[in-house]
């Protein structure tokens, strides 16, 4: 459940993002992220981005997340 | 890569013949469990060092008494249910939240914004949130809280089931489990609290603590970075994480948990009540806590018969040592929590653990 996505912050607008993961979009907030601007990689858990993340370890993490998904059987899961 | 994985297994290697016996490592979350079966992770480890999996999913130490509350609630005319999916399947008094879907007061939501949305969308009802997790999830939690006291969302409440997780390593070595000698410790978990949060676990307790993420390769080294420390007599901070985890966290995060939360003690389930490891929301936000808008109290509530998911939480006893694992209590006819999560360790041994031992 811990588990946080990186995602491209897409739009932005005050705290308000809309955010991309490997072509899936969905609406984010930057509030404990202030630092967080347009176009930037960050992590994001439960809708709300907590890190900035580079390039190289998003990718990784996409990987993971694409093996893995096969192990979640649970409808609605909330990976954030 | 296969260099690097010789590396590590040398340093396992050389720890587990400098101490010359087994050697216990908790990892403590749900998604490291998770990945250490996928990947196949003990299939390279010395068979000295054992991996114990630990109360690092939210689903599994929520205590029976909560989740009771949580279908109590749920069967209320004036009340809207609102849960991340995670928590749906929990049985307990009465069925399952999932069997209470159909009622149309359950709804899950992805994000505690969306349970916000959900209250100002039924002016009508009494939105509750299901609000669990660990410090990853406790500051979107908080979030809301404040704009739900800005913007007077009234018939918006949470049930705060927040917990901390150093106070449970703090229990386990402390009492529950003499037997951990190093933690590996939660990526997510740790972007928010830092890695110095750790440093009590180290420093007074002589565990070694080390944050991994959550790729096989991380894990490995994080393993191999404890394994270090251990044949040297050493118990460090250290992060292999490098990449988001940072020793002082997130501490935007950290001020906002916070302003709305203060810790208290609190019910885990297999651990008991331990001190100062939950979160109650602040005085100053009270009206938008479930526990006193509906004056209720958290009780710890009886674990179904025969469940051992507690002493499995504390690493005490494997998922197969329980009599229910995989006859009664399979992940389609769940009886404990651990069976329930896909993050839990009984359902990780079911789908990935070797096949004689699935059948019991």
């Amino acid at each position: 459940m811990c588990l946080a996505i990186p995602v491209r912050i897409v739009e932005l607008e005050g705290d308000k993002a809309v955010v991309d993961a490997m072509g899936n979009r969905w609406r984010a907030k930057t509030t404990l992220l202030p630092e967080a601007k347009l176009g930037d990689l960050v992590l994001v858990h439960a809708g709300f981005a907590i890190s900035l993340v580079d390039e190289k370890e998003a990718k990784e993490t996409w990987q993971f997340l694409a093996e893995i998904a096969n192990f979640e059987e649970t409808p609605n899961k909330v990976s954030g | 890569m296969l260099e690097r994985i010789y590396k590590a297994q040398q340093l396992m290697n050389e720890a587990c013949k400098t101490l010359g016996r087994q050697i216990n490592i908790m990892e403590v979350c749900g998604t490291h469990t998770v990945s250490i079966f996928r990947n196949g992770i003990r299939s390279i480890l010395p068979k000295k060092l054992k991996l114990l999996s630990g109360p690092g999913c939210p689903v599994c130490v929520t205590s029976q008494g909560y989740i009771d509350i949580v279908l109590q609630l749920a069967e209320r005319d004036d009340v809207l249910i609102a849960t991340y999916g995670d928590m749906i399947r929990v049985p307990g008094k009465g069925g399952s939240l999932e069997t209470k879907q159909a009622s149309a007061n359950v709804k899950v939501v992805l994000s505690s914004e969306d349970a916000l949305q959900l209250a100002k969308d039924n002016p009508e009802k009494k939105v509750v949130f299901v609000a669990v997790g660990f410090e990853t999830t406790a500051p979107a939690t908080a979030v809301v809280v404040k704009e739900a006291a800005a913007e007077s969302v009234e018939n918006f409440c949470i049930l705060s089931g927040h917990k901390l997780v150093v106070p449970a390593m703090r229990a386990l070595v402390s009492e529950k489990n003499h037997n951990i000698d190093a933690f590996l410790c939660p990526g997510h978990v740790s972007v928010i609290i830092g890695y110095r949060s750790y440093a009590e676990i180290a420093e007074r307790f002589g565990r070694p603590c080390v944050v991994a993420g959550f790729e096989p390769m991380q894990i490995i080294e994080g393993l191999a970075e404890i394994c270090r420390q251990l044949a040297v007599g050493k118990a460090e901070l250290q992060s292999v994480y490098t990449a988001v985890v940072t020793e002082q966290g997130n501490t935007t995060a950290q001020k906002i948990i916070a302003e709305c939360f203060e810790p208290a003690d609190g019910y885990w389930r297999g651990l008991g009540k331990i001190e100062k490891s939950t979160l109650k929301l602040k005085d100053k936000y009270s009206r938008f806590d479930a526990f006193k808008k509906f004056d209720i109290t958290e009780t710890p509530g009886e674990d179904a018969s025969g469940c051992r998911c507690g002493e499995v939480l504390c690493g005490l006893i494997g998922p197969t040592d329980c009599g229910l694992f995989g006859k009664s209590c399979t992940p389609e006819t769940p009886i404990g929590p651990c069976m329930v999560s896909s993050e839990g360790v009984c359902a990780a041994w079911f789908k990935y653990g070797p096949e004689e031992r699935r059948e019991r």
